[in-house]
Order: structure tokens, then C-alpha cells, then sequence
């Protein structure tokens, strides 16, 4: 498949599609961290408009931990704290007192955009501090197939925790008693509730992973990706995950598909100025997002999304 | 599981008074049901039995009174109290899902284990097939199977933590005639297994069908209960005036009402032996006409497909069909709201295929909806503008796009009077009005004006026993006013009240038309499980 | 489940309803009184809340909302706030349009933004040409058909396929900002400048203040936008069938209201009305646009809208109060060396508040839901959904 794209143009030389595929995956990560997290949720019937802002307290709250500790691993942990904190704003008001979950989504993203930005300068006052860059971890044998080891197989070590997750989540659904219940909480609340199983406590344990995983997607941002927090630093990357999470209709395996594909498209002026070719920031920023609104008018007809989503659940009330 | 030498019963609810602001639905009700025992609840819509059942279950808690089990005072304080008690309910609503396994639904109340143990739920399915006398597949899509086998999966799962107590909330509503004697099969099975068993309906002759006991409860309170001795040894004219004295009193104010619907009940359940509906004159001019229409369904309800009919004037054509067998489809592919995929509907011989509702509704055709609260009427908006909802921009109301509120006012005073809505003000938010008058705002917005066809769609579903004569009259008076009806109705005893033709709908397809007539009901039934050679299956 | 359960306790009917025939309702002056009551509610606890932080920040919140109340208010700075007021109250009418709808119209930046390009793209061309109230009017149109044109494509989706308009209306946002900053940066650069901004609009053929006054007369054209508006959404049957389809979508549908020309028609007035709040704002005030500049007036109004119950009267009062915290609030945050995005935490924290009211309202049956139940519903539509004949 690369041979022939190779062979098709010279512009697809090895070190560009190498480049392309490793900015790729290191693109993805995030969005995939962020989009199993909303994959979840929203199978249980939870709908996060607030992504976006838990990921950019995660960025914050994962940056200052890293940078505090001198530890990405503290990073991570504290990004997904941070992640977290905001998802418990999203369970008290939405899914335990019902309130509507766009609203509070759009306070959630509002507020984090605010408070990290306010936060960051009041500790730094102006300057960007930069973290150091951590090692990648290549996987011996494997690192060395021409032009997919370099790519793929030599990466920070989160990324391949990002792939067992994929298959931990997918295992959860289809496996375990939790996973079980979730689907039911999306597909239809009051049958979970008459088999006795709180529906609240089920989403509130969704919500929560969602937003651990939101944290860790941005806390990726900041530790690994960048080295450093900026405010509103996510451009839109939490909304993106909402998108991934829909076409991939909550199935793990097409969250990673989908969000490598958005990573490519991510990566795609790195890799384009490694060959010498310089488009404008802005048309390549806005590839992602033109290449979801394709998506959306090609594949207009078929999807799939629980029946429940986005409706609070109230004993009695139909 | 053996019968304990106890006599106490396996339930007892002593005094249980439950109320909703503006609404007492339960008032110091008495109830107990014993091992191996049917005891039905029996009451009109409105009586409080939905509210009775979701104490016993856990899904609401009562003000006041106490719940006894094997003598044993308990606290439900939610579903899994209940289950976990032995209390299994088969609710009115299916609460399967359809897009899981018939195994995953069932495993959905397991315990509290991380993984799910597909073996140990597929032995246990095993034992309570065989307990029911039934066979399922568990690994169907529960949504693929058809609804009589879906509520053997529902009582299944009621019985799944070893029940030591069932009940069934008005079970037979999606059954066919065929399926409610499967039904009475099971239940048979599961008294001799010594389960003790809440049957509960608004239809006397089932009551009288399967139970051993009979209590009847009226505006919230157990009015009497009949004994197992009484049943048997009364004959079933004398049992039946006494249940109907008990369910609709016999004060003095109501005594015409009670006489009157005592006559009606009777009726009903002579099932049209003392008068059977005309069916239409050959040489009536055709009012509605339908040739080989298809239309889509939504998610997994069937659409119509091939669907030819006519209706001439003065008719009353009927629609008989378990529901969810494209009885929406039809009525909205006919009033506009649903555009027909092929063949072609003609409205006093001229095609409407291509115009929308507003333009259908001009030329006479109305339809009274299903689903009142959820497309019927906006309830934000008042009982006046609710009225004339479908008249939005219209002159005399509206000039030149500017409302004319005394207009508007004075209209739907009128209606409101005419139709005995009974509301505080006109200007009072239709949300607010109990089911009842929200079809009486229905069917004053539908009829008034001119109708010459009026697609009724399940009119007199959920209502008392009182509003639906009223809407049984207006249906009658309407067609003999020379106007045609198409009256889709889940109901059987309802068409063959009203209808002089019934056709049978199944999986979106009319499988046979029948004449009402004596062995009309047996016909009907017989068409709906496709005894007659039905086109076979259907996408 | 249980029968009861349908008839709640009847809040009061409000009296603006369109068509409504006049009727002395009984103490609807009280209704009135609680419902302004839970309007500002949120907005106080949310600036204590804001207090509060700034203390934990090691502020003093004292002299930050008094910097807010000189800089907005005293000294003729209710001026600032009023200019500002123009370009905000026209986004909440286009805001409150698709609300009423049942329609989410978030591409707000992007509709903006675009909008205010064209407007400085063809200005200095139009205004060295033409007289300057025919280019004035026809920039006008030009700035409200890029705002509406910007909504097709998710009007479109969302009436023949069901699509979810937040998402496309989101993702249209993102694209439309890189797209304004395309034309930026290209074909309506200044020449004569290195940093990348379009040329700028004379001074002499900038909108006329109000006589006596700093305020520029784009002020009275978006307060009577707003009243115009008003009339149209509570008084005529286009406002009614407005607000049927977002009440209840299918009962819209079940009368006979042509459901998708609603929607696309009220997708493109409120992209129109936003592109006429750039168009407002340019002319008025800017003069120009530099790349990356994003105002960004969508998500701070979007509150107040709701606090307002989308009743564009009582839009005016909250975005005053918000012209001020924010006029006044640019250069509090600098006193006291924050980032203006400290006023978005307060933003957020109304929502917030507003949000927890209405839930002890609504326990208490005091009043209205803030959102109509349509809109509320509008999350439940899925991304994509099979093509449906209405």
C-alpha cells in the first residue's frame, strides 16, 4: 500500500510518509484517549458537550504535575485527577440532578477555558515554562520493518498504554457486568432501573471514566506532545473526540481507527514541511474539521447513536 | 422451593395510601395474594392500579401503609428491594431492550459479579423455560422476536432471582387471542409450581378468565374483593353486576352513569350480538381510496406495505392488529405526515399523493393521533391556541400573519363548551389537563369544521369507561352524519362496537378485510396470527 | 408509569404568549417577580463565586468589581459598554431566533467573523465609490448573507437528514474562522502593512454617532432589530410555528408545519442577524480585522439568553449588565494582572448557577424551565439519523 503510494508521486518519500505516520500516531493519541473516554459515556446515555474543558483542566492540572515532580507519570495521574474533577461538576448537575447536558457541557468548556487561563498566569504570570522531553520506547525486531517500525513501533511509552486501553474498553463492554449495564443505560434506563440496578450510578461511573480519560488525553497534550501548557491549547480537539465517538457508534476498535485517521490529518503539515512543501496553517488546521463535515454529509444515513443519550433519567417520567 | 406450612400470605399490603400533588392515586388499599394463588386487581383506567404496582415494585414509595411478606414486615425502598425480596413484575411497558440478547437481557439484574457468566445464565435460563413450559432462543436480538415470546422472556426475567411472588400488569394488551391462551398456559405452570401470582386488568372477562380472586379497586380504594367460593359457585351474570356495581359504584348520583355503562359492558362483552354496525353501501360514494400504498416504518415498527382500502361515505372501516404492526404508518401515510414510497391515495377520487398535511386537511381529511401527548398537542402552549393548532396563519384567525386573539378566544370557548373539556380557563397550558380532556381537545380540534374522513387512531387507548362511550358516540354520529372513519384500534370488542368492515393488519400488510358478524372475532383473531395464508415474511 | 404522574402542579402560564388572549391571570405580577427573582439570582451568587476566587488567587475583589463599575459605567465609560451593547444584542437575536426553533446554531464565531471580512474586504472599495449609506446598506446585506450562508450546510443536513446541528455547526466554526483568516492573511491584506490585517475603513466613513454622544448609531439599529424581532416572535403565526416546532417537533410536524423550510429559514435568520452584528461592529467600531482576532461574543451571550427565557426584551437588560462586565472588566483584569478569560470563569459560573436554580425552582414548582423542552430534546437527535418524509 505505501509502495504504491510511493511509487505513485515523488512526494511520498519515505521520510515523509515515516514522519507522517509517526506525527500521525502521536496525534491520535490524545483524540483516542479522549474519544474511548466519550465512547463510554455516551453508550451509557451521557452526552459531554464539556470535553473540551476537561481536557484542558487535564492539559493544566497534568502540566503542573509533571512540571512539580519532575515525573510525566505524575503528570498523567494528576491530569486524569484534574479530568476528573471537572466530570464530577458534569455527574452532580447533570446526571444526578437531571439538569440539561448541553448547558452544563457548554459551562464546563467555558469554565475550563477560563479558570486554566487564569490559573496559568497567575502561577507563571506570562511565561511558558517547558517541560523535558521523555524518551520513546522502541519495540525491539519490530522497530526495524522499513518504514512502519520507525513510524510505529518507536513511540512514548503512553502510546502503546493507549492501545492496551482500546482493547480493556472493548472487554469491558462485552464481557463484564458494568459494560452490560452501561449499554442498558443507554438503550433503554428504565429497563436497567426495574432490573435493579441504579441508572444514576451507572452513568456517574461513566462520566467519570470519560473524564479521567479526557484528563489523560489532555494532559498528553501538554506533557508529551507540546512540553508545555498554553491556554486553550485542545483547538477544538475535544469536540473532535465527540465526532470520533459518533461515527465510531462507541466500538473501541473504530474510535482507534477513526481517531488515527484525524491524527493523519493532524500531522499532515509536519509531514508536509519535511518535503519542502508549505501550505498555510490555516488550511491545514482546517483539514480535520472539513474532513468531518465530509464525513458527515457522505455518510448522512447510517449511524447509530443509544436511544437514551442525552436524556435524564427521572423514575416514573416518561 | 417448597409451599411453606405458613398460611400467611406471600404478599399482604396493609393500608397503602400514596398520593401526587392534586391526586390521591392510592387511599388505605388492602390486598394480599397467596401461594398458588391468581389474584387479579381489577379496575378502569385511572383507578390506581399502575400506581399499586409500582409500590409493590420498588419504583415508587408509599405515603403511608405497610408491606407484609410471608407475614413479615418489609421495606421496598427500590427495584432491587423488590426482586430481592421475590417480588417479579412484568410491567405494562416491555422493559426488554431491544437491541441486546434475549441471554443479556436477562443477565441485566445478575449479581454483583465483574464478569458476566454466559454458562451459569444459560442453565438458569434452561430451568425457568422448562418451569414456564416455553422454549427461547437466547442469543436473538430480543427486538427480532415476536411479542408474545418477548413477554415469556419478560416473565422469565421476573422470575430470574427465584420470584416467589409474579406480577403482571395488564399482560394481554399486545397479545393476540392465540397468545393471551398461551399466556393463561404459563400461568397455569407456574400456580402449580406454587408462585404466587398479581394479575392485573381493566377487562372483566379476562379477570373472570384466570383468576381465582377477585379485588376491584375504584378511584384509588379496594371496593371488594370476590372469594374463590363466590366465583365458583355464582353464576357469571350474578358475578358480573356485582363487579360492575363495585368498579363504577352505586351511589345515588351515579346511578344512570352505572346503569348506562353496565348496558355497555354487557355490550361489549355480547361482543355486537344485539347490534352489529352496517357495513357500507356498495353505491356510497368512495370518501377514501388507497391502491397498493408502501411506505417506510420507524426503527424496527414496519411500515405499510402494499396496503389497498376503501371507505365510502357513512363508513366505518376498522383496522384490527396487535400493536406495532404498522398501524401508525398507515394513519399517517393517509393524513399526510408520512409520504407514501409507491401506489397512490386518492381523496374523493382525486390523488392527494403529493400534497402535504395542511392541504389534505383543507380538503376535509383529519386525523385523531395516537400519541396525544407526544405529537397530539404542544403542552406549553394554552387550551385555546392548542385548538387551533392545526389552523396556524389561517384566516378568519390569523390576518395577514397578525393573531386575532378575540377571534381565536370566542372559537375555542365554544369548542371547550361543545366538547365539555373540562378546564380551568381557556387560557390554562394544555399540558395540565388529564388524559381524558386532552382527547376531548383532540377530538374538538379534529371534528370541528367539516370533517368528511377522519382517521381515528387508537381513540378511546387509556381512557375511563365513561369518556370512552363519549368517543365511541361522536364516532358513531360522525359516520352516520355521512362522513367516512377509518378507526385503527388495538381493541376488538372497539371495532366490533363500530365497524360494519375490519381489516386485519400484520407486519404492515392488510391480510384479510372481515364483515362483523357473529364469528367476526374468531376470523380476526385468526387472520392477525396469519392462519390464512398470509404473504409470507415481510423485510 | 404511575397515573398521576401526568398531571403535575400547573406552573403559571406566561404572559407573553403569543396570541394569548389578554386575561388578568391572578397574581401573575408575583409570577413576574419570582421569575426576575431566579434571572438574577445566578448572576449575583456567580459574581461572589468570582469573589471568591480572586481571593484564593491572592486578589482583591473589592477593587477588582469596583475597577468593573468605573471602567464600565462612571465617567461616561457607559458609553464603551452601550457601543459594545450593539454587536452582542444583535448575536443574542439571532441566538434567541434558533433557540426558539429548537435549533443549537453554535457556529456563532465563524458566522461572525466571516461576516465582519467581507465587510472590511469590500468597505474601502464600496466606500471610495458609492455614497456612503448605499455601500453602508449593501455591506450590511453582504455581512448578514455570509453569516446566512455559513448555516446551510448544517440547516441542510439537519432538515433532510436529521444530522445534529451542534456538531456541524461546531465543526463549520472551526473551519469558517481558518477560512476568514485565509482571506485575512490573502486576497483583503493591506498591502501596505508586513502584519497580516486588511485594510482599514476611513474614519469619515465609519457609522455617525448619536448626536451628543460616543454611541454610533448601529446602537439603534440593533435595539430596533430587537424589537421588530420581538413583535415577529409573539405576535404573528411565523412566531407561533417557530415556537410549536420547538415545544414539541412533532406536533409540528402532525399539524402540518413544513418542518424543514422552519429550519432552514430560521438557520439562515440567525446566520443573517450574527453577520449583521459583525457588520454593526466593524463599521462602528473596528474599522478593520487582524488575523487570529476572534471576538468570540457567542459563548458569553449564550447565557444570558437563557436567563432571559428567550424573551428578547428581557435580552436587553442582561446584555447591558454584560457590555458593562466586560467593558469594565477588560481593564479590571489588567488592574489586577489577570487575563481577560477571567470573565469567561463568570460566564461559565452564571451558567452554572443558573442551571442549580432552576433545579431548586423546578422542585419547588416555581416557575418555567429556562429551556424549552424542544431544545432540550435537540441533544437526543442523533449525529446522523435515517432520512425521515415529514
Amino acid at each position: 500500500m505505501t509502495g504504491v503510494l510511493a511509487a505513485a508521486s515523488g512526494l511520498f518519500t519515505q521520510s515523509f510518509v515515516t514522519a507522517l505516520i509517526a506525527g500521525g500516531v502521536l496525534a491520535s493519541v490524545p483524540l483516542m484517549f479522549t474519544a474511548l473516554g466519550e465512547a463510554i459515556s455516551e453508550r451509557s446515555g451521557v452526552l459531554n458537550i464539556g470535553l473540551e474543558g476537561m481536557m484542558l483542566v487535564g492539559a493544566y492540572t497534568g502540566f503542573l504535575g509533571a512540571y512539580e515532580a519532575h515525573s510525566m507519570w505524575v503528570g498523567f495521574l494528576t491530569g486524569a485527577v484534574g479530568g476528573v474533577a471537572a466530570a464530577v461538576l458534569m455527574v452532580v448537575l447533570s446526571v444526578r440532578m437531571g439538569l440539561d447536558q448541553i448547558v452544563i457541557g457548554i459551562a464546563i468548556t467555558l469554565a475550563g477555558e477560563g479558570i486554566t487561563s487564569v490559573l496559568q498566569q497567575a502561577q507563571f504570570g506570562g511565561a511558558y515554562p517547558r517541560l523535558p522531553a521523555y524518551p520513546q520506547v522502541a519495540i525491539p525486531g519490530l522497530e526495524s520493518i522499513p518504514v512502519l517500525g520507525k513510524s510505529l513501533f518507536d513511540q512514548p511509552l503512553v502510546v502503546y498504554f493507549g492501545v492496551v486501553l482500546v482493547g480493556a474498553v472493548a472487554f469491558m463492554f462485552g464481557r463484564t457486568r458494568f459494560g452490560l449495564e452501561l449499554r442498558a443505560a443507554g438503550e433503554k434506563p428504565e429497563a436497567l432501573d426495574a432490573a435493579g440496578v441504579s441508572v444514576l450510578n451507572t452513568r456517574s461511573y461513566a462520566t467519570l471514566a470519560t473524564g479521567a480519560l479526557a484528563g489523560l488525553g489532555g494532559a498528553y497534550l501538554s506533557v508529551i506532545a507540546t512540553g508545555t501548557f498554553t491556554p486553550f491549547m485542545t483547538q477544538g480537539q475535544g469536540y473532535m473526540a465527540i465526532v470520533i465517538a459518533m461515527l465510531a457508534r462507541g466500538r473501541p476498535a473504530w474510535v482507534a481507527v477513526a481517531s488515527f485517521v484525524f491524527g493523519i490529518s493532524l500531522s499532515i503539515s509536519t509531514a508536509l514541511q519535511l518535503t519542502g512543501i508549505n501550505i498555510s496553517t490555516d488550511v491545514i488546521n482546517m483539514l480535520p474539521f472539513a474532513a468531518i463535515m465530509l464525513a458527515l454529509v457522505v455518510f448522512a444515513r447510517s449511524a447509530y447513536l443509544p436511544p437514551a443519550l442525552a436524556v435524564p433519567y427521572v423514575r416514573g417520567a416518561r | 422451593m417448597t409451599v411453606t406450612e405458613s398460611d400467611a400470605p406471600a404478599v399482604e399490603l396493609v393500608g397503602i395510601s400514596k398520593s401526587f400533588p392534586g391526586v390521591l392515586a392510592n387511599d388505605d388499599v388492602h390486598f394480599s395474594v397467596r401461594r398458588g394463588e391468581v389474584h387479579c386487581l381489577l379496575g378502569e383506567n385511572g383507578a390506581g392500579k399502575s400506581t399499586l404496582i409500582s409500590i409493590l415494585s420498588g419504583m415508587q414509595r408509599p405515603d403511608s401503609g405497610s408491606i407484609l411478606v410471608d407475614g413479615a414486615p418489609v421495606r421496598i425502598r427500590s427495584p432491587r428491594d423488590a426482586l430481592s425480596i421475590g417480588i417479579g413484575t412484568v410491567y405494562q411497558h416491555s422493559t426488554l431492550i431491544p437491541a441486546l440478547t434475549v441471554l443479556e437481557n436477562l443477565m441485566l439484574g445478575e449479581s454483583r459479579r465483574l464478569l458476566l457468566d454466559k454458562g451459569r445464565a444459560r442453565r438458569r435460563m434452561g430451568e425457568i423455560a422448562s418451569m414456564l413450559g416455553v422454549e427461547v432462543d437466547p442469543d436473538s436480538r430480543t427486538g427480532d422476536l415476536a411479542l408474545g415470546r418477548q413477554q415469556q422472556v419478560e416473565i422469565a426475567s421476573a422470575l430470574w432471582k427465584g420470584s416467589r411472588v409474579l406480577v403482571l400488569d395488564e399482560p394481554t394488551s399486545m397479545l393476540t387471542p392465540q397468545g393471551v391462551e398461551e399466556l393463561e398456559k404459563v400461568l397455569v405452570h407456574l400456580k402449580e409450581q406454587g408462585t404466587a401470582i398479581i394479575f392485573i386488568t381493566h377487562k372483566l372477562h379476562e379477570a373472570l378468565a384466570v383468576s381465582d380472586r377477585i379485588t376491584v379497586l375504584r378511584r384509588g380504594r379496594t371496593v371488594g374483593t370476590i372469594s374463590e367460593e363466590e366465583i365458583r359457585s355464582s353464576d357469571d351474570s350474578q358475578i358480573r353486576a356485582r363487579i360492575v356495581t363495585l368498579m363504577f359504584g352505586d351511589e345515588a348520583a351515579d346511578l344512570s352513569d352505572a346503569a348506562e355503562l353496565q348496558t355497555s359492558i354487557e355490550e361489549v362483552e355480547a361482543l355486537g350480538a344485539r347490534h352489529v354496525p352496517p357495513a357500507a353501501a356498495d353505491d356510497a360514494e368512495p370518501v377514501l381510496e388507497l391502491r397498493s400504498v408502501t411506505a417506510p416504518g420507524d426503527g424496527l415498527e414496519p411500515g405499510v406495505v402494499d396496503v389497498s382500502l376503501t371507505v365510502r361515505a357513512g363508513q366505518v372501516l376498522g383496522v384490527a392488529g396487535i400493536d406495532g404492526n404498522g398501524q401508525r404508518a398507515l394513519a399517517e401515510v393517509i393524513a399526510g405526515q408520512r409520504r407514501a414510497r409507491s401506489g397512490t391515495i386518492e381523496l374523493f377520487g382525486a390523488s392527494v399523493n403529493r400534497l402535504g398535511v395542511s392541504a389534505r386537511q383543507k380538503l376535509g381529511l383529519r386525523y385523531v393521533t395516537d400519541d396525544r401527548l407526544g405529537e397530539g398537542i404542544v403542552r406549553n402552549l394554552s387550551v385555546s391556541l392548542n385548538l387551533l393548532l392545526k389552523r396556524i396563519g389561517e384566516p378568519p384567525f390569523w390576518r395577514g400573519g397578525r393573531i386575532d386573539g378575540r377571534r381565536v378566544g370566542s372559537t375555542a370557548t365554544a369548542l371547550v363548551g361543545e366538547y365539555d373539556i373540562r378546564t380551568p380557563t381557556i387560557a390554562t397550558r394544555a399540558g395540565t389537563l388529564s388524559g381524558g380532556n386532552i382527547q376531548k381537545l383532540l377530538l374538538a380540534r379534529e371534528l370541528s369544521l367539516d370533517p368528511k374522513l377522519v382517521v381515528f387512531n387508537k381513540p378511546t387507548y387509556g381512557l375511563d369507561l365513561r369518556t370512552t362511550e363519549n368517543v365511541r358516540e361522536i364516532v358513531r354520529r360522525l359516520a352516520s352524519a355521512g362522513a367516512g372513519a377509518v378507526l385503527i384500534s388495538t381493541d376488538l370488542d372497539e371495532l366490533l362496537e363500530l365497524a360494519g368492515e375490519i381489516a386485519v393488519l400484520s407486519m404492515g400488510r392488510i391480510v384479510g378485510t372481515v364483515e362483523n358478524g357473529p364469528d367476526a372475532a374468531e376470523r380476526i383473531g385468526a387472520l392477525m396470527i396469519g392462519d390464512t395464508g398470509a404473504p409470507g415474511a415481510v423485510a | 408509569m404511575a397515573v398521576a404522574t401526568e398531571t403535575p402542579a400547573a406552573p403559571p402560564v406566561a404572559p407573553e404568549e403569543a396570541g394569548e388572549p389578554a386575561r388578568a391571570l391572578p397574581g401573575w405580577t408575583r409570577t413576574l417577580a419570582v421569575t426576575t427573582l431566579r434571572s438574577l439570582v445566578p448572576v449575583v451568587l456567580a459574581l461572589l463565586a468570582g469573589a471568591v476566587l480572586l481571593l484564593i488567587l491572592g486578589r482583591s475583589p473589592v477593587r477588582f468589581y469596583s475597577d468593573v463599575f468605573r471602567y464600565g459605567i462612571q465617567m461616561n465609560n457607559w458609553q464603551n459598554s452601550a457601543v459594545l451593547m450593539a454587536p452582542l444584542l444583535l448575536m443574542a437575536a439571532a441566538l434567541v431566533v434558533v433557540f426558539r426553533a429548537n435549533i443549537w446554531n453554535l457556529g456563532y464565531d465563524a458566522q461572525y467573523l466571516l461576516g465582519a471580512v467581507f465587510v472590511v474586504g469590500y468597505g474601502p472599495w464600496m466606500f471610495a465609490h458609492w455614497p456612503t449609506p448605499v455601500a453602508d446598506v449593501v455591506l450590511f446585506l453582504i455581512a448578514g448573507t455570509a453569516g446566512a450562508i455559513w448555516t446551510i450546510v448544517p440547516a441542510l443536513l439537519r432538515a433532510y437528514f436529521g444530522t445534529n446541528e451542534i456538531i456541524t455547526t461546531l465543526m463549520m466554526s472551526f473551519i469558517g474562522i481558518d477560512v476568514a483568516n485565509i482571506l485575512v492573511k490573502g486576497p483583503f491584506q493591506d498591502p501596505t502593512v508586513t502584519i497580516p490585517q486588511t485594510k482599514t475603513i476611513p474614519y469619515a466613513d465609519m457609522l455617525p454617532n448619536i448626536p451628543g454622544t460616543r454611541i454610533h448609531v448601529g446602537f439603534l439599529v440593533a435595539i430596533g432589530v430587537v424589537l421588530v424581532l420581538h413583535y415577529l416572535l409573539t405576535r404573528t403565526s411565523f412566531g407561533l410555528r417557530l415556537k410549536v416546532f420547538g415545544e414539541n417537533p412533532k406536533a409540528a410536524r402532525h399539524v402540518g408545519i413544513d418542518v424543514r423550510r422552519l429550519i432552514v429559514t430560521s438557520f439562515l435568520w440567525s446566520g443573517f442577524l450574527i453577520g449583521l452584528s459583525a457588520a454593526v461592529d466593524i463599521l462602528g467600531l473596528w474599522s478593520y480585522v487582524r488575523a487570529n482576532w476572534n471576538p468570540s461574543y457567542g459563548n458569553t451571550v449564550i447565557p444570558f439568553v437563557f436567563l432571559a427565557r428567550l424573551n428578547l426584551l428581557a435580552v436587553i437588560p442582561f446584555v447591558a449588565f454584560y457590555a458593562v462586565l466586560s467593558t469594565g472588566g477588560d481593564l479590571a483584569t489588567q488592574a489586577v494582572s489577570l487575563p481577560t478569560d477571567f470573565l469567561l470563569v463568570i460566564v461559565a459560573l452564571i451558567l452554572l448557577f443558573m442551571a442549580v436554580i432552576e433545579f431548586l425552582g423546578r422542585r419547588r414548582a416555581l416557575g418555567q424551565s429556562y429551556l424549552t423542552k424542544g431544545l432540550k430534546d435537540a441533544l437526543r437527535q442523533p449525529l446522523f439519523r435515517r432520512r425521515k418524509s415529514t
